[in-house]
């Protein structure tokens, strides 16, 4: 079974600032880490595979520096990572990023066998879209199946898989058939801590760089800023609430005077509580 | 548009509108996803009709509500009540393929329309369906998607000015998709206002074919189980949140949070590092990696309010924080604050609200 | 034990892991390092002031892409009471020079920029790896150490003890003895936020300059203790730190010594406006030449912090670490290349060269300093600096007192406090220990 793992690395979003005058990113010394959702997806991708056997190949669109997040994911236990960098890729949305991942990703297929899952993480930290998913699903003709909680059941030879998927009211539970994508749920498995010598062969492995046209990207225009129908004309701080919190003093009933001063700054909640607990 | 807020385009390219292309002048009015699940219209979806109707007024076009579904009266229902929400006209597809929401049917029966009709800008519910579903619709498409937004707009020249947030909430961005239609969004549930329900007579329906047969699918549906079976979190829907963080200090003392939760009919949540040490389950995890919240109260006792926090519950109506430390950043962000012990004031709470919420109990603490 | 063994096992990626590290391996020695952190530097704090000396013995031409924030060319030192300082000042155009020789730095970005330097000499750097425990044979010599990852036991001929401050491997292995309260300060941090503009102007700057502020006085509450403010790029790094014993004795707290330096009238000021990220504690080893334990052993150095190499009269102690490092690293590569075992009588050679260095000889010049400014803790940081504001006051104030009159008064205000044999016996001792 060949795995791909779509990871992104992204900066730690709570270092980052933001310039008080000019309202920009002050990126000076902001960390980077793993988008912490795809963490999730690394794991359930070896998980599959101590199961199935195969390989767990990561993927990565990012600066030269990515390398650093790729290397980690390797100490997990993953077996390749490829990191797609090449400044034609700078500034790309989130339609022309599935064009380059869904690119490599066929690439990939072509040197190391096509995959049987493609897992993204539910969203990044930074973009926050959770869109590159079902953006890469369509590109590359997979089944899509997002916010997937659990995998039930692979069946490799009928290639069919069965997973439990969050859905807005509840949760379905859906066969479908590999080649898919399958982005992961937070929280349900948790990241394994990579043995030694997983770790040394980490330190010490190659990753694979493409540029664009190592990967195959056959129309660079739709790469990067070009390729990216999305412009973003405006980026400033949200404005800053003006009051912070009212302190208020209980004395010593706290619990009936904490009732009462809520539900004299907001009348309508007491009818609201009331309605709720009447079901209880 | 991920790499895009880091550098933001050059002014001179951002700036740059070109005519739009020949073939793109025919895109034309307002579209409201209208999302729905076993015939319940999800309540962000009349919010976007709100917001649907004065992108529609500014740019002087139609608002239209798209319903796909199962061929039944629960669809047809949704279908009358989208033009008590403001609707000039509603496109329709139903077939009994499209009972339970499946990527590949919803997206073909969505692109189909827009190919057919044309809009210039088609909004959705930045909920799990509708972020699924945007996403592989816009990329059909070829067209930019701006993803949970909070704000909408058009600018002088008619295009959709979608405002979200970026960096963890740290910062806000405007995003244009000029050359490329539809213009597509996604928005936050709760943060349009609901608009006034209005009775209004049934306008015109457009019913299109969605030409394809459950053959075609290969993403079956075993089966369902709806939340309110089950035993899981419902945090995301919750009208009142308690939830409790690193002050509290033990296992044991998170049992005040639960306490409090089912005195006054509130769901429980907690911050990231109680389910880190293992004190709460995972699906309890409020903020940036857990769960966003939105409910009309929520109550934050032992959470100092990191910015991974903050960003989950900015969306409260009201926030009331319990903390020793006045200085905590939650206090920031808080309604109102209580500078004191919250493994003593828990206990005296739970009680008050209690007595107060129902009459009856008071009686037979007391007997 | 995983099978491979490695000529040398580094454990911290600090100031001292790192120069070590890339000495042993720029000699061609198999390495490996291993840091707790998410990656070096992501853990370790300090002021801070890089000295260049030290390290352009290890990277010559660090200054082409080390991550620097400003170069000094002013030094402040503060003499503090409530609600005033008595300052000295020098700023020297001179240190605007080609190569300069203090800058301030932000480890967690500079300790990533030395890793780098280490992994491309061709060391193993682990990060997220603890180690647990030294691994000894039956005869107590140190093989290997073992981690906390799966199979995590790996074997090295020695191992180089970069630990830092705590030295909890050196005292749970029995090698050394757990650092003294009174030996170690408690210092706390925080880095304020502003724009580079605001802070260019507050103090002065122009370009990549910057500026030091060091203080002492009633803000250590008199404790002994110092306050300090380093102007970085776009940030100003602030912190205070006293000797844990005293903030035993005296029940103060760190963070409240903080922000009660932070309200200081003369410090408020400079950080006003600003947005405050990263708080951070960290210990300092301050016992000095008299703490210093033993350095080497069967298999194993210890260099840097863990070494307590840390002269606290001058706040230097990356320099020593980095030094020290070094040093380990090349008496290793001697004995390896005269092909001999590294037992303790061959690893005396990195005391030996240590002793010889200026890290040793420094330290003892101030060998007394510690217990003299502990001692007089009260008279040093609390009577001393009240002392000389007064006299400050009363020196410009203008009020009609004819000016024998206010001498007089300050005079007695400095008997009355601390009688003539007192303020006689400090200023000796003071010499004494510095000489
Ligand atoms: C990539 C990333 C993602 C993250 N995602 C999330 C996330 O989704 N959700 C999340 O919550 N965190 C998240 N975090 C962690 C976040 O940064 C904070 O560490 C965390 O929110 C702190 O939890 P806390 O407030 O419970 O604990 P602390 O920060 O330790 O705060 C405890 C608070 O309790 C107060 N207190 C102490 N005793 C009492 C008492 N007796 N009564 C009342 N108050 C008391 C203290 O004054 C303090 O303010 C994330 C971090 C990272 C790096
Ligand atoms: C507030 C403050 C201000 C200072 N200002 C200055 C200054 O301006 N100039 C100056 O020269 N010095 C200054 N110092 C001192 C200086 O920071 C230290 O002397 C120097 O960092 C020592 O380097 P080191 O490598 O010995 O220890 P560290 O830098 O502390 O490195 C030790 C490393 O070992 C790792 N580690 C520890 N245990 C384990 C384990 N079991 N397994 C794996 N890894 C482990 C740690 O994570 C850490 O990375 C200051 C110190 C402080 C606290
Ligand atoms: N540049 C990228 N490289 C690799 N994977 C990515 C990249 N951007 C996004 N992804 C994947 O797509 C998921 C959703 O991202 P987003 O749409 O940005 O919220 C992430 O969790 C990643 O798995």
């Amino acid at each position: 079974m060949h795995i791909v793992v779509c990871m992104k690395q992204v900066p730690d979003s709570a270092q980052i600032r933001v310039h008080p005058v000019t309202n920009t990113i002050m990126r000076q010394g902001v960390p980077t880490i793993i988008n912490p959702y795809d963490l999730f997806a690394i794991e359930e991708a070896l998980r599959l595979r101590q199961k199935f056997g195969g390989a767990v190949t990561i993927l990565t669109m990012g600066p030269p520096s990515a390398e650093d997040s790729l290397r980690k994911a390797l100490s997990f236990g993953a077996d390749r990572a490829v990191l797609l960098t090449d400044r034609f890729f700078a500034g790309a949305d989130t339609l022309a990023t599935t064009y380059a991942l869904a690119t490599a990703i066929r690439k990939i297929g072509v040197e190391f066998g096509p995959p049987n899952i493609v897992f993204t993480g539910k969203q990044t930290i930074d973009g926050d879209t959770a869109q590159v998913g079902p953006g890469v699903a369509k590109r590359l003709g997979l089944m899509q199946l997002t916010y997937v909680s659990h995998i039930d059941n692979v069946d490799l030879e009928a290639g069919t898989i069965d997973v439990e998927r969050r859905s807005e009211g509840g949760v379905q539970k859906l066969r479908s058939k590999m080649p898919c994508l399958i982005s992961i749920l937070e929280g349900v498995n948790e990241m394994r801590i990579g043995s030694l010598s997983d770790a040394l062969a980490a330190a010490r492995a190659t990753i694979i760089k493409w540029s664009a046209q190592d990967a195959g990207v056959e129309d660079i225009t739709k790469c990067g800023l070009r390729g990216s129908p999305t412009i973003v004309k405006r980026v400033f701080a949200p404005k800053p609430r003006a009051e912070k919190a009212e302190f208020i003093e209980l004395g010593d009933k706290p619990g009936d005077a904490f009732v009462d001063e809520l539900f004299k700054r907001r009348p309508k909640l007491e009818a609201e509580l009331g309605q709720l607990t009447r079901g209880y | 548009m991920n790499d895009k807020a880091k550098a933001p385009a050059p002014a001179g390219r951002a700036a740059a509108k070109k005519e739009l292309p020949e073939h793109l002048k025919a895109y034309k009015h307002v579209w409201v996803f209208i999302e729905q699940e076993r015939g319940q219209a999800h309540p962000v979806s009349w919010e976007l009709m709100g917001a649907g109707r004065i992108l529609a007024d500014k740019l002087g076009v139609n608002l239209a509500a798209v319903v796909v579904g199962a061929r039944n009266e629960a669809t047809q229902a949704v279908v009358r009540e989208s033009f008590n929400y403001g609707a000039d006209l509603a496109y329709l597809v139903a077939d009994d393929v499209l009972t339970d929401y499946r990527n590949e049917s919803y997206t073909k029966a969505m692109t189909d329309l827009v190919n057919a009709y044309q809009p210039e800008i088609l909004l959705l519910g930045a909920t799990i369906l509708g972020r699924d579903l945007a996403g592989s619709v816009a990329t059909t498409l070829l067209t930019g998607l701006t993803a949970d937004c909070t704000e909408l707009d058009v600018d002088a020249e008619g295009s959709l000015a979608a405002t979200r947030p970026t960096f963890g909430g740290s910062l806000l961005c405007t995003i244009f998709t000029l050359n490329y239609r539809p213009q597509m969004a996604t928005v936050r549930p709760r943060v349009m206002p609901m608009p006034e329900r209005v009775e209004k007579p049934i306008g015109r329906v457009i019913e299109h074919p969605l030409g394809m047969v459950e053959d075609d699918i290969v993403t079956k549906v075993l089966s369902f189980l709806p939340d309110r079976d089950s035993t899981k979190s419902n945090l995301a829907f919750a009208d009142v949140v308690v939830a409790g963080g690193l002050g509290l200090g033990s296992p044991e003392n998170f049992q005040l949070i639960r306490q409090l939760a089912s005195a006054i009919g509130a769901e429980f949540g907690c911050s990231r590092p109680l389910v880190q040490k293992g004190w709460v389950s995972s699906d309890r995890q409020i903020g940036q990696t857990g769960k966003t919240i939105r409910p009309k109260l929520y109550i934050a006792a032992g959470i100092s309010g990191a910015i991974q926090h903050r960003v989950g519950v900015e969306g409260a109506d009201y926030i009331v924080a319990i903390n020793t430390d006045k200085n905590a950043p939650i206090f920031d962000f808080a309604h109102v604050g209580i500078v004191t012990d919250a493994v003593r004031l828990l206990p005296a709470l739970t009680e008050a609200f209690s007595k107060r919420l129902s009459p009856h109990q008071r009686d037979r603490l007391a007997s | 034990m995983i099978e491979e063994r490695f000529d040398a096992i580094v454990v911290g990626a600090g100031m001292a892991g790192n120069a070590a590290a890339l000495t042993l391996a720029r000699k061609g020695l198999k390495v490996l390092q291993l840091e707790r952190g998410e990656y070096s530097g992501s853990k370790n704090v300090q002021g801070a002031i890089l000295y260049s000396d030290m390290l352009e013995k290890l990277v010559p031409d660090f200054r082409e892409d080390a991550p620097l924030e400003r170069h000094l060319v002013e030094q402040r030192f503060w003499m503090m009471d409530d609600n005033s300082h008595t300052g000295l000042h020098y700023r020297s155009d001179e240190f605007n020079e080609e190569r300069p020789n203090r800058y301030t730095i932000i480890r967690a970005q500079f300790d990533k920029w030395f890793s780098k330097k280490v992994q491309e000499a061709g060391a193993v750097v682990l990060c997220e790896t603890t180690v647990l425990e030294l691994l000894q044979d039956a005869y107590g010599k140190v093989i290997g150490v073992r981690t906390d990852r799966k199979n995590g036991q790996v074997g090295a001929d020695v191992v180089v003890l970069a630990e830092g401050v705590s030295g909890l491997l050196g005292t749970r292995a029995g090698l050394r003895k757990t650092p003294d309260k009174s030996n170690v300060a408690l210092a706390v941090k925080e880095m304020h936020f502003l724009p580079q503009e605001t802070l260019e102007a507050r103090f002065n700057l122009r370009g990549d300059e910057g500026a030091v502020i060091e203080a002492v006085g009633t803000i250590s509450q008199g404790m002994t203790g110092m306050g300090f403010i380093y102007t970085n790029k776009e940030s100003i790094s602030l912190g205070i730190g006293c000797l844990v014993a005293d903030f035993e004795k005296t029940g103060q707290t760190p963070y409240g010594l903080l922000e009660k330096f932070k309200q200081h009238p003369s410090v408020a000021a400079l950080i006003a406006g600003s947005e405050v990220k990263e708080y951070a504690a960290h210990l300092i080893p301050e016992g000095g030449f008299k703490a210093i334990p033993q350095l080497y052993g069967d298999g194993w150095v210890v260099v840097g912090d863990a070494a307590q190499l840390n002269n606290a009269v001058h706040r230097e102690g990356s320099n020593l670490a980095m030094t020290s490092g070094r040093i380990a690293a090349e008496a290793i590569f001697q004995i390896k290349s005269r092909r001999e075992p590294m037992t303790k009588e061959n690893l005396a050679l990195y005391k030996k060269m240590l002793d010889e260095s200026f890290v040793m000889k420094d330290l003892k010049k101030y060998r007394d300093m510690p217990d003299l400014l502990h001692i007089q803790a009260q008279n040093f940081f609390l009577t001393y600096p009240q002392l000389v504001s007064k006299a400050m006051t009363n020196f410009l104030r203008v009020d009609g007192t004819p000016k024998r009159e206010k001498e007089k008064t300050t005079f007695r205000s400095f008997l009355a406090a601390r009688s003539l044999t007192g303020l006689v016996g400090d200023a000796v001792r003071l010499a004494r220990a510095w000489r």
